[in-house]
């Protein structure tokens, strides 16, 4: 089996590229579109404090932009490099969305930006306008195909396991791209995007009507961020995914790992406002329980119940019994291809050959497995309820403060009199959350779908590649030096933009005369 | 007709031609970005000038590197055994790649948003790397290739990967390794000599020329070593089962230090492409020396294409042989995605390639003209 500290630091440098990639991406998502809605503006009235404010959160934009993209190519790299039993097991359905991703979206976005900054005097407005839009219709796009691959890690439909080639292929590629899924995750996590977007315009755009400058820009940037942003709280909250996981038996326990709900309640069930959930004991200390809300949320319906996790667990022994069948069968026919009887066992049960692999984490054999060490894989397959229970209640808190902020700050700018400052100071505050809110909805989906890599398909322990755990120490070490240099720079160009404000757009290139001497643009960095 | 398109031989076949057009579309695109790179301490001596130099690939490097990314994916989804094996095998090469790609992007963008000459020297450094490290490294990928991998597959198909990062460095990969970086270079210099003016384009066709010549002579002595049997080859000894599972365990591949120039020895024709991949940077270096800079980036982009081409051409069937257990190889014909996923791939990019290649062809026109440093310091308003 695989050195397991191998399988924990693989999973750890996943975890560490992807949530630090998922810094810049909601933001590219949400100012892409709001950058393009205000140079739409521009565009119909004329008006040129539009194309300032387009090109001043276009430079903003920018900088968030390039780490984006520079961290997001070794997403695209590290399935094959860290995880190559994984990329063998499944590409031939996963690779296909990113693939389709580089050549429909990534490819839009990437070479619609260049004339974003470089075209304004080489075209018309309306022709840099449609410009404009290709670069927020491309990483749009992009997110759709990312999420389409994600969603088919988290609801596997659309393919079987093949015992002649050893993995899983395709035999429905359209119930793979619209996997239900999928599709909630993409219009939640888009969602997420704009609300960043929108928060982060709105922020900064308070930081200048509190310090007093830059007021006619702020003050439009303020209005049409409040607008966008209920917009995209709200959709964000009531479109939340977690109408996805009804779906199949393994979002499903990561739905009742969420609530923390051990046993089945008769419909609707109730949701834990708060509570200790307790791994050893499976219960759950100090609850507080609001009657009907979580049957609501989670099945949109008053009749539907719910099912808890020892049901689930139950239910796994059956799936894993029922997987050892199917992997006495592949091994025969690992033997002899031409196995017409071991074939046909194959076909009825193959459905559950990835329960069966998770007791390689107790035996090399699984056919040789004892009763208690299935009993232990179907208790593996329940994730860790503490971590999910508090973090998905966090995530929600800050989006429902979220919609409070734009809420308030949509009231407001509604009104004829002028807007308290208290308003203006907590939209500042308000400025980190969408972050924090996305990185725990990001542990929530992927941390809630352990064991599993492919929900009931493929344990995420027999899922790395073979290297030593040297190589990953190294990668480790140099990926947190490289994306901590790369952070500290991208904060400070940041800040250095936004105390400039529009000014920056003349002094720190890509659109304005460059070479000006003043102001904070002379203090180089020391050395 | 259809049909026929749609079989799984013809798509297998068709996924392989793709490949090459993947690789040589990220060499011609990208390629000239990282020459550019490479190219920067030594064509460009002033800030004004390395902005010069930056500003010719400013508005196009990042929709070229998509062709890396596409290919990263697209390896992924029509040969799922390919990516899994060669990106994990080459674990610390693929990092050090990711490392010099990572820094290029930043570096284009940030370099000229502060004064400060430290800040700039130092981003021009990451710019460097960012283009001679990954040129480097992709030759040595391809030598490892064509020399074998020392891999093994277990009987679930788990890819076990037996070197380590020092086999990689063997004679025949740091011999490709330097081709691929001459090559490239040569493809930055007359990207440069095409889109600069002034000293930058001076320079470039100076180094440009030198980079032509040394390309073509590696090229044609890496023939002429191959054929000496310097390099083993490999070749399956088993009949080919064209349509077969996508299974690599089930063939027999034997070690014949002929192999690599069987295909040439089958279809003679065929050897027009290495010939063109000796003469097109020839004519290149001919083209530096008259500045007939159009040609010239034509004949470099030619020589590119040959080039990789036909290292393809010599190794077919073969993708990726091994040298533990040769056995174990990869080839075109069991390492692919199913039937399914090549037809639906297909389709997909029938539908997007041409629009991408559409939309470039308009970019790169509205962007058209020399960039100077008069252009530079007058329109600093749009550059970086």
């Amino acid at each position: 089996m695989t050195n397991p500290l191998l399988v924990e630091l693989s999973r750890l440098q996943f975890a560490l590229t992807a949530m630090y990639h998922f810094l810049f991406v909601p933001l590219t998502l949400g100012l892409s579109v709001l950058v393009a809605m205000m140079e739409t503006v521009y565009v119909m009235t004329g008006r040129t404090i539009w194309r300032d404010m387009t090109k001043f959160w276009g430079l903003l934009f920018g900088i968030n932009f390039v780490l984006g993209v520079a961290t997001g190519i070794t997403m695209e790299f590290e399935f094959g490099m860290n995880w190559a039993f994984y990329s063998h097991y499944v590409g031939d359905i996963f690779g296909a969305p990113l693939a389709i991703e580089g050549l429909m979206a990534f490819f839009l976005e990437a070479t619609f930006i260049g004339l974003f900054f470089f075209g304004w005097d080489k075209m018309s407005p309306r022709a840099h306008l449609a410009v404009t839009w290709m670069v927020a219709l491309g990483s749009n796009l992009s997110a759709l195909w990312i999420l389409i691959a994600n969603g088919w890690m988290q609801n596997p439909a659309g393919a079987v396991f093949n015992p002649d080639t050893m993995r899983m292929e395709v035999t429905d590629f359209v119930a793979v791209l619209f996997n239900p899924t999928a599709q909630a995750k993409f219009v939640h996590t888009v969602s997420a995007g704009y609300v960043c977007g929108a928060a982060f315009v709105l922020g900064i755009s308070a930081f200048y009507i509190l310090r007093g400058r830059n007021i006619e820009l702020a003050k439009r940037s303020f209005v049409i961020a409040s607008a966008f942003g209920v917009a995209a709280a709200l959709s964000v909250i009531v479109l939340g995914d977690e109408s996805g996981y009804t779906i199949t038996d393994n979002q499903k326990m990561k739905l009742a790992a969420m609530e923390a709900m051990w046993q089945t309640e008769p419909a609707p069930a109730s949701f834990t406002a708060f509570g200790i959930p307790d791994m050893q004991a499976h219960e759950t200390r100090y609850a507080i329980e609001i009657p009907w809300v979580m049957g609501l949320i989670g099945t949109r319906s008053i009749d539907q119940q719910i099912p808890g996790i020892f049901d689930l667990v139950k239910k796994a022994e059956g799936n894993i019994r029922n997987g050892l069948v199917a992997y006495d069968a592949l091994q025969k026919l690992k033997k002899n291809h031409t196995d017409t009887e071991a074939r046909a066992v194959f076909d009825k049960t193959r459905g559950d050959l990835g329960f069966a692999l998770l007791l390689k984490r107790y035996v090399e054999n699984p056919l040789q497995a004892t009763p208690e060490q299935i009993h232990d894989a179907a208790w593996s397959t329940v994730p860790s309820v503490p971590s999910i229970f508090f973090t998905f209640r966090f995530m929600v808190l800050f989006g429902f403060a979220l919609l409070a902020v734009f809420l308030t700050s949509l009231w407001y700018t509604m009104r004829e009199a002028e807007a308290p400052r208290w308003l203006f100071k907590l939209a500042l505050c308000a400025l980190p959350l969408p972050w924090l809110a996305a990185e725990l909805g990001w542990f929530v989906a992927e941390f809630g779908r352990q064991p599993w890599i492919i929900d009931g398909v493929l344990p995420t322990f027999l899922a790395t590649s073979e290297l030593g755990v040297s190589d990953l120490i190294l990668t480790i070490a140099g990926f947190t030096a490289v994306y901590g240099v790369l952070a500290v720079i991208e904060c400070r160009l940041m800040l250095q933009a936004i105390k400039k404000g529009p000014d920056a757009v003349n002094e720190m290139g890509s659109f304005g005369q460059f070479a000006t001497t003043s102001g904070a643009g002379a203090a180089a960095p020391a050395e | 007709m259809i049909h026929v398109l749609f079989d799984y031989t013809t798509l297998r076949l068709i996924w392989w031609v793709l490949l090459g057009v993947l690789l040589i579309g990220f060499a011609v695109t990208d390629g000239f970005d990282m020459g550019v790179g490479a190219l920067l301490p030594f064509v460009a001596k002033t800030d004004t000038e390395r902005r010069v130099a930056i500003n010719t690939i400013g508005p196009v490097w990042e929709g070229n590197q998509v062709w890396f990314i596409l290919g990263g994916g697209a390896i992924f989804a029509a040969w799922p055994a390919l990516y899994a094996l060669s990106f994990s095998g080459f674990y610390l090469a693929m990092f050090l790649v990711l490392f010099a790609l990572i820094l290029r992007p930043v570096g284009f963008k940030y370099r000229s948003k502060r004064e400060g000459i430290a800040w700039r020297r130092n981003w021009d450094w990451a710019l460097f790397v960012g283009g001679a490290v990954p040129a480097l490294i992709f030759g040595v990928a391809v030598g490892n290739a064509l020399e074998g991998v020392p891999f093994h597959f277990t009987d679930d198909l788990r890819p076990i990967y037996e070197g380590t990062l020092f086999g990689l460095l063997n004679p025949l990969a740091l011999y490709c390794g330097l081709l691929s970086l001459a090559m490239l270079v040569m493809h930055g210099a007359a990207w440069l000599s095409f889109k600069a003016e002034g000293p930058v384009a001076d320079r470039a066709a100076a180094f440009g020329s030198k980079a032509a010549l040394i390309t073509a002579i590696l090229f044609a002595c890496g023939g002429i070593l191959i054929w000496l049997g310097a390099s083993g080859g490999y070749q399956v000894t088993s009949p080919i089962v064209w349509d077969g599972p996508s299974n690599p365990l089930g063939k027999a591949v034997a070690v014949n230090s002929a192999a690599w120039l069987q295909n040439f020895r089958a279809t003679p024709w065929l050897a027009i492409v290495p010939l063109i991949g000796i003469v097109a940077p020839l004519l290149a270096a001919a083209g530096f020396g008259a500045r007939r800079a159009g040609l010239t980036f034509l004949a470099s982009k030619l020589g590119v294409a040959c080039i990789i081409a036909t290292v393809g051409l010599s190794m077919f069937p073969i993708i990726l042989p091994s040298s533990t257990n040769p056995n174990d190889s990869l080839t075109v014909f069991d390492a692919s995605s199913s039937h399914a996923t090549l037809r639906n791939m297909l389709i997909a990019t029938v539908i997007f390639l041409p629009i991408v290649l559409a939309y470039t062809a308009w970019v790169y026109k509205v962007l058209w003209g020399k960039v100077s440093s008069t252009t530079i310091l007058k329109a600093g308003s749009s550059a970086y």
